[in-house]
């Protein structure tokens, strides 16, 4: 196709709405569909440094979204995409790709299992892919998850430093030490002065 | 490796879309940040045909107890291509919508309409070789919500797809043709005139199956290749 005229345009873009979940996160929410994806991107078996990532999803009246949808797109720990682009090779037993709702914890929070992922080109930090999606948003929403404890590595990322300086902290995980493990917190703001940082690539 | 061609924000509708009233608190307000295209967008989920199941293209069957779901039977079909007109084989499309009275399977749905034992109303598929996609399903009800006074969303399908990059992601609803709400409905109405009119699939009497089923056609466009490969890692 040549012709601008007969280029085919986008199709827009539309909320995900509120009943999601018995599609894209149903043994999740205990529906009787197979899921295709849930929270946990990584058993034991997988080689890494395992750690939970936890946050919720606050509106701008810091109440937190009970109806959100949070899928992750990440490298394993040798920052390897599972995807024929990666020019390194995949590793097929990591699929890099994580999706959990935010209805069904106590707490609204979204909880992912994981490992933390190594730098996937020797030029960014080690990073986790978001796509925020919820009823209200007529757009899913992109950003990144960072990790405090890479504060070197963060420092010279070109994606952070595309980010006004005043809110890059807005993508930067919390480490914590628990009974069960190691945390990172990481709450997505999607108004107010804590907005999160999102996207357009 | 090539680029993903840029969004197309004539296409798309805002965050902030007062008549729509969740928005007013759910939408980003600041500015998008503009970043480079890098690997970790240019790569992406792979689900393909070993990821579905034998039913779940056909929400007719995929969730039978003790019997057929009560409805009418339609086919929804259509072809996954780029803005740049390449047909994408292997993307997989998923698909959720209410049953024939209107009603979601969602447990806080509380629409005063009936529950269909044999309908879940979930579905998968993956594009065949020419990014051919097809479903089986029952034409649903209108929906009421608390948007505003008297609000009903007009008939629609919820789509789902990946693509072949994160960038390529889409979520949208498909409608049908016809339909009198279109023009109350603030989720429609988002986004803009000459664009929005991609979403409305179009009837089909070749797509119909003889004594069986109404057919529709839903061809939906994702982010291309772009024009420019991405910077090279000396």
């Amino acid at each position: 196709m040549t012709d601008g005229a007969d280029k085919p345009r986008q199709t827009p873009s539309q909320t995900v709405g509120p009943y999601f979940a018995y599609c894209l996160t149903p043994q999740q929410y205990g529906y009787d569909f197979a899921s295709i994806a849930s929270g946990t991107l990584a058993g034991h078996e997988i080689d890494g440094e395992h750690i939970r990532i936890e946050g919720r999803v606050l509106d701008g009246a810091g109440t937190p979204v009970d109806d959100a949808l949070i899928e992750f797109w990440q490298a394993d720990a040798q920052g390897r995409y599972a995807h024929p682009a990666d020019p390194r090779g995949s590793n097929l037993a990591f699929k890099g790709f994580g999706r959990v709702g935010t209805g069904t914890d106590p707490h609204k929070r979204f909880i992912f299992h994981t490992v933390k992922p190594g730098s996937v080109d020797g030029k960014q930090a080690p990073h986790i892919n978001v796509i925020v999606l919820m009823r209200g948003t007529l757009l899913h929403a992109y950003t990144r998850i960072y990790f405090a404890d890479e504060a070197a590595a963060n420092a010279v990322d070109p994606i952070l430093l595309a980010v006004p300086a005043g809110r890059r902290d807005t993508l930067i995980a919390v480490r914590e030490e628990t009974p069960t493990g190691t945390v990172y917190r990481f709450d997505i703001h999607m108004q107010g002065e804590r907005e999160t940082a999102f996207f357009d690539a | 490796m090539n680029t993903i061609s840029p969004r197309d924000w004539a296409s798309h509708p805002p965050y902030l879309h007062a008549p729509y009233r969740s928005t007013s608190l759910r939408g980003p307000t600041k500015p998008l940040i503009p970043i480079q295209q890098t690997l970790s967008e240019l790569t992406g989920p792979v689900y393909g045909h070993e990821s579905l199941g034998r039913l779940d293209a056909d929400l007719t069957k995929n969730a039978r107890r003790n019997g057929e779901p009560l409805g009418e039977r339609i086919i929804v079909t259509g072809r996954v291509m780029g803005d740049d007109g390449r047909l994408l084989p292997d993307t997989l499309l998923e698909i959720w919508q209410a049953n024939a009275c209107g009603r979601y399977v969602h447990k806080t749905d509380q629409h005063d309409a009936p529950l269909d034992p044999n309908f879940l109303g979930g579905g998968r598929c993956v594009t065949d070789d020419e990014g051919r996609y097809r479903f089986y399903t029952i034409k649903h009800g209108a929906y009421p919500w608390g948007n505003h006074h008297n609000a009903w969303r007009p008939n629609h399908i919820h789509f789902s797809l990946f693509g072949p990059t994160l960038l390529t992601r889409l979520v949208t609803q498909m409608y049908f043709p016809g339909d009198p709400l279109l023009e109350l409905d603030p989720i429609y109405q988002s986004a803009p005139a000459g664009a929005r009119e991609r979403m409305i699939a179009n009837f089909s009497i070749d797509v119909t199956e003889p004594g069986f089923a109404l057919g529709y056609v839903f061809d939906i466009v994702l982010r291309g290749r772009g024009a420019t490969p991405m910077e090279r890692t000396p």
